[in-house]
């Protein structure tokens, strides 16, 4: 069990809100084994942003334990925590407010090594930015530009050769292609993977479209509402999709096929439910096409339906 | 590799500034025209002497229109406006730009604790920014003077309440947009403390308002503290001010306008070229208009 690199335990955040608490993220529970993906897939409002964050400790959470490498980080403050911002960083989504526009690249990407006294002295700290940029495949003419003047996909490059600057063990990747046309996703996730393997990395991987978890991910985690209704290696997740709603996220993958053989999508009627004041029940089943009385009863737990594979769901119980 | 590095070595931001802004034809004519003033008024005192030149009455050239030998005329009661004019600008000059700047540091600061961390910082100092925003600079100015007498540092200190308070809302309000952006949280997550976060990085994304408020604010200042010399809390009476010059020749509008118009029309080019600076440093400072 050495071998778990973050746990986290029961995680919640509450935000204060005019009409009351909204559940943001309402008691998850996962493991990263160290040098996997952790795919964490859902809609927007889900929480998978919060739960991301909340590892980083960029957002307190409410209550929960995070446990990082069998430290308890939990009630760290921002000065406990610093040591600790050279082992975990995050890749944001939006590429072009992820990176100070007054800043060039060489400032953007060799802040966290001088922050951190990483690397001394300035030919020093010249030489192992342009190494980083070398890692990410960011030609080294553009060291003094601006951010501006870059495209998405290489704005996203800068953004992870910083959160590379530090060698850290831990990248959570929030959503790091959405932002990004098509053809880039690919060159982006493709980096990602390659610096997984060369550096070991452990991700945890969150994002809206199946797709690219599929290709990236060891085990998938789907989030609905705050609450994971779904959890399990991504080969099996794939193979035998057992909540309504991760059969809904799946069917909306697009297939290239044409004419009759495509298959059937199932879509999810309605809107995501208010987070806020939820009542105990479970929180799909005003979209379910499968909702039965036992639906609403009570808010269905976790439960193993197979070795490693986790579903909450009130007609598997 | 050892030439790429070579190459790609970075310039200072001072010298980068300062490459666009040459560019800028009304921002070098606004900076030679403040430079030229500065140079001018510090020079006057070497060449004028003060008891005799600026304040000596004499009567005897009393409101003699501009010519060769007076360039800008002499007032009511004979006194060189040209030397005034020159010798004035140490007032109006030293008086603004000082006031202005202590209101800057602390404007900035306030703004930029109170827009960072929100709730009761925030509270307090914007309460109380409101309150001070309520009342009429002119107000505060003559409230602080009479408390702390009348002397050139409390008039500064006066006039950089007022200063203080507008810096602190604009600060406030781009401080706001800025914590919001994902790079503040991703300073955040390399664990860099706040005031470096504020420092590095909120502080020069909201300078552009900031610079523009400065030169601004300095013409504005002038003005008011010409109003509170006019008060008699001000510089003293014969001093060459020029917001005290201009409304002494209010008397004399009719007959010789000139000692009206000129003080006006310094102040004015004073203002215009503060403003034609401001625009061009901002631009300048701003990497997007980079060329």
């Amino acid at each position: 069990m050495t071998n778990i690199i973050l746990e986290v335990q029961d995680l919640k955040k509450y935000f204060t809100t005019a009409k009351g608490q909204l559940h943001a993220v309402d008691g998850v529970t996962f493991q990263v084994e160290k040098g996997t993906t952790l795919g964490i897939v859902g809609e927007s409002g889900c929480g998978k942003s919060t739960t991301g964050r909340s590892i980083l400790k960029l957002i307190e959470p409410t209550s929960g334990k995070i446990l990082f490498n069998g430290e308890d980080i939990t009630h760290y403050d921002k000065r406990k925590m610093r040591p600790l911002r050279t082992e975990m960083q995050i890749i944001f989504q939006d590429p072009f407010s992820s990176l100070d526009p007054r800043q060039t690249i060489s400032q953007i990407i060799s802040e966290p090594l001088i922050e951190h006294n990483l690397v001394k002295g300035r030919q020093a700290i010249e030489k192992r930015t342009l190494e980083l940029m070398d890692t990410v495949g960011l030609a080294s003419r553009l060291v003094n530009t601006y951010p501006h003047e870059l495209d998405g996909g290489r704005r996203q490059r800068i953004g992870i050769a910083r959160a590379l600057a530090v060698n850290p063990q831990l990248i959570v990747c929030d959503e790091p292609v959405s932002a990004l046309d098509v053809s880039i996703q690919a060159q982006v996730l493709n980096l990602l993977k390659k610096l997984q393997k060369d550096l070991g990395l452990t991700y945890i991987f969150i994002t809206h479209d199946l797709a690219v978890v599929k290709y990236f991910s060891d085990n998938i985690a789907v989030m609905y509402l705050g609450q994971m209704v779904e959890k399990s290696s991504s080969d099996d997740l794939f193979k035998s999709p057992t909540h309504p709603y991760t059969q809904a996220l799946l069917s909306a993958i697009p297939y290239p096929i044409v004419g009759k053989d495509k298959p059937e999508r199932k879509l999810i009627k309605g809107e995501i439910t208010s987070p806020v004041n939820l009542p105990d029940e479970c929180r799909f089943s005003k979209r379910c096409d499968y909702t039965v009385e036992k639906c609403l009863e009570r808010n269905p737990a976790l439960k193993e339906i197979s070795p490693g594979h986790f579903v909450a769901c009130a007609r598997v119980e | 590799m050892e030439t790429t590095i070579e190459k790609t070595k970075s310039r200072s931001l001072a010298s980068e500034t300062w490459r666009r802004l040459k560019k800028n034809k009304g921002a070098i004519i606004g900076l030679i025209f403040l430079v030229v003033l500065v140079i001018a008024a510090l020079a006057s005192g070497f060449i004028y002497d003060y008891d005799t030149q600026i304040i000596g009455q004499n009567i005897s050239q009393r409101l003699q229109r501009p010519s060769s030998e007076f360039w800008f005329g002499t007032d009511q009661v004979g006194r060189d406006i040209f030397a005034r004019i020159l010798y004035g600008a140490r007032y109006s000059l030293s008086i603004s730009a000082g006031s202005v700047l202590i209101g800057l540091i602390t404007g900035i600061i306030l703004g930029a604790v109170a827009g960072f961390y929100g709730g009761l910082a925030d509270d307090i100092i914007m309460r109380i920014a409101d309150v001070l925003y309520a009342i009429p600079n002119i107000m505060i100015a003559v409230v602080i003077v009479s408390l702390l007498g009348s002397s050139t540092i409390n008039l500064l200190l006066a006039l950089s309440v007022s200063a203080a308070t507008s810096f602190a809302r604009i600060t406030r309000a781009s401080v706001m947009t800025i914590r919001g952006q994902e790079y503040i949280e991703s300073a955040n997550a390399i664990g860099m403390p706040n005031w470096k976060i504020i420092l590095k990085h909120v502080i020069p994304n909201c300078l552009s308002p900031i610079i523009v408020q400065v030169t601004l604010l300095i013409g504005t200042t002038i003005i008011a503290a010409s109003s509170l010399s006019f008060l008699g809390i001000g510089v003293p009476a014969p001093a060459p001010e020029w917001g005290a010059m201009l409304s002494e020749g209010r008397d004399f509008m009719r007959s010789a306008s000139y000692i009206c118009i000129i003080p006006g029309l310094v102040i004015m080019a004073t203002v215009l070229a503060l403003n034609l600076l401001g625009d061009g440093l901002r631009d300048a400072l701003d990497p997007k208009m980079k060329t």
